[in-house]
């Protein structure tokens, strides 16, 4: 530690810390001053007091978003952890061919949730699309997948998976190979085969790294929006209004700006309880970064 | 032996259907992008287009300025990344090596940072540049991201493992504080810097939400919203277009991926 400086270190330091206030930290508190007015940006503010809550909140609307938000998030993180395990157990092999396959995975990742979410609206298409006259071809498929209010956020959730699984994989990936060789060799010369030992060694040496990919994704999830507003723009007859779609809504839609923040107060105290249990369930697991 | 070898076989062969549940989408969205409406109407699935017509390229391209909008995305996406780096590596030296007080506090503020993303701050930040007259401008796109919390904290840790003799060198040498961070640690860093580097110029030129919510009109539309547009405007059968748009989209990220594999992946693993 060097005691002296000839630059003071809030002068290195000032940049940083005044956007990261103006863009982060601000933003939270004006977001909880407007929820205390109605305001249509064209006529001035009107002081309501907690009108925007109880309008939001009124017939279980508010409550409707966080479910819908969390249904999705659930999805998406049960499917991306499972599949990605998989995944990484299949493709932690050598060979040029294994080396091809993660980054095919992974490419999903890489590319904008745009090309995504325009590639699967495509391929889901009711009358056009593969995937609906694959299943068809099989028997299956008199649901529309992405007109159906009940099948509408379970496929969206399904894209999410598609989209983030490559993530998921490299972390287990690199998981895999932290778990110590010495430690299956001793499980080996217990008499563990290949199954016991990856009941026994493996899976409990990714907990920490499964915690970390879960909660990651959880929160990632939780802020869900693009595909919602590419695909479904939150309908059919709102079965994939996500919580992010919801205030995007009010603010450019409904020109609702009281509202939008009252529930940009809510998405912000949430996103904080998620964090809050991503840091609980991290230290439990023993990953501290 | 012989099982070993079947074993070895089963695995290659899941590999391979693994991969096609990826690979296939791909391949579906650049085979439509190369056929004409009549073809997709006649089998909108067939993976195979009669020729190479560069119709839809055609099409989507006078629909849209690509080229402006490539160039807007790209300035876009690297003034973000470089003024995360040139000013995260002053923050991350002064939260790791100085000793001052409230440091705890400097640190604490950006740590909170991290905790709140771009959708939980957009309706008050658009309001704020709607009152400036900035809606729709570079500054409304980039500086709300020119410092990153993340990016200010990955280095801090970078720095922790620099060692205080290094610096103590570089200063009696009559290294300013500003040579020393640019221009003695920054090349320690490299490895870090340029993870960093791609992963923020990727991340904000795929980005949809941030323009979207900060653009009213075509003055900064970035490429994504261009793409997005293709499919919104027009009636009819458009998925070839669509589709050229998504391959013009999707090409500078795969060739950058494919290129820095190991870096993105890196910083991606943590």
């Amino acid at each position: 530690m060097i005691p002296r400086s000839r630059v003071h270190p809030w002068v290195m330091l000032a940049p940083t810390l005044v956007l990261l206030v103006a863009f982060f930290i601000i933003p939270i508190g004006v977001a909880a001053f407007e929820s205390f007015f109605a305001w249509d940006l064209l006529t001035p503010p009107r002081y309501v007091g907690l009108a925007n809550y109880r309008a939001i909140a009124a017939h279980g609307w508010l409550f409707g978003v966080v479910l819908r938000t969390l249904a999705y998030s659930v999805l998406v993180v049960s499917g991306t952890t499972a599949l990605g395990l998989s995944l990484a157990l299949l493709v932690d092999r050598p060979g040029r061919l294994f080396v091809f396959v993660r980054a095919s995975i992974f490419s999903a990742y890489v590319v904008s949730w745009v090309a995504v979410a325009l590639l699967w609206m495509a391929l889901l298409d009711d009358a056009e699309g593969v995937v609906p006259r694959t299943l068809r071809g099989v028997g299956l498929g008199r649901v529309s997948l992405l007109g159906d209010p009940r099948a509408a956020l379970p496929t969206l959730a399904a894209v999410g998976v598609w989209k983030l699984t490559g993530y998921s994989m490299i972390v287990f990936l690199s998981g895999l190979q932290s778990v110590p060789p010495s430690l299956h060799e001793a499980a080996a010369l217990d008499g563990a085969g290949p199954w016991g030992r990856f009941l026994h060694v493996t899976l409990p040496a990714l907990g920490p790294t499964a915690a970390f990919v879960a909660t990651t994704t959880l929160v990632t999830s939780f802020q869900a929006f693009d595909i919602v507003r590419l695909v479904t723009q939150g309908g059919p007859a709102r079965a994939t209004q996500l919580f992010v779609y919801a205030i995007y809504e009010q603010i450019f839609l409904d020109l609702r700006v009281g509202r939008a923040s009252a529930l940009t107060v809510v998405f912000f105290v949430l996103l904080f309880a998620l964090a809050l249990l991503q840091l609980r369930v991290l230290r439990v697991s023993g990953r501290s970064s | 032996m012989s099982s070993a070898r079947a074993s070895a076989r089963l695995w290659q062969a899941l590999a391979c259907v693994a991969a096609a549940a990826w690979l296939f989408p791909y391949a579906w969205m650049v085979a439509t992008s190369f056929k004409t409406l009549p073809e997709i109407l006649a089998d909108p699935t067939a993976l195979r287009p009669r020729a190479l017509d560069l119709g839809a390229y055609r099409e989507a391209m006078s629909a849209m300025p690509v080229g402006r909008y490539m160039a807007i995305t790209a300035v876009m996406a690297a003034a973000i990344a470089v003024a995360q780096i040139a000013l995260a590596l002053p923050a991350g030296y002064a939260l790791a090596k100085v000793r001052f007080v409230g440091r705890r506090f400097a640190f604490g503020v950006v740590l909170a940072c991290l905790l709140v993303p771009a959708q939980a701050t957009f309706v008050p930040v658009f309001l704020f540049f709607a009152k400036v007259h900035m809606v729709s401008t570079m500054t409304a796109l980039v500086l709300p991201f020119a410092a990153s919390a993340l990016g200010t904290l990955l280095i801090r840790q970078a720095l922790m493992s620099v060692p205080d003799e290094i610096i103590e060198a570089a200063r009696i040498d009559g290294a300013s504080e500003l040579t020393l961070v640019y221009r003695v640690l920054a090349p320690m860093l490299k490895p870090t810097l340029v993870s960093l580097l791609l992963v923020s110029f990727v991340f904000h030129y795929n980005d949809y939400f941030w323009p979207l919510v900060m653009t009213t009109d075509d003055t900064v539309r970035t490429l994504p919203l261009g793409v997005a547009l293709l499919r919104e405007q027009g009636t009819g059968m458009r998925w070839h277009i669509v589709m050229a748009g998504n391959v013009i989209l999707s090409i500078p990220v795969l060739a950058l991926f494919a290129v820095a594999q190991k870096h993105l992946m890196r910083a991606i693993r943590g």
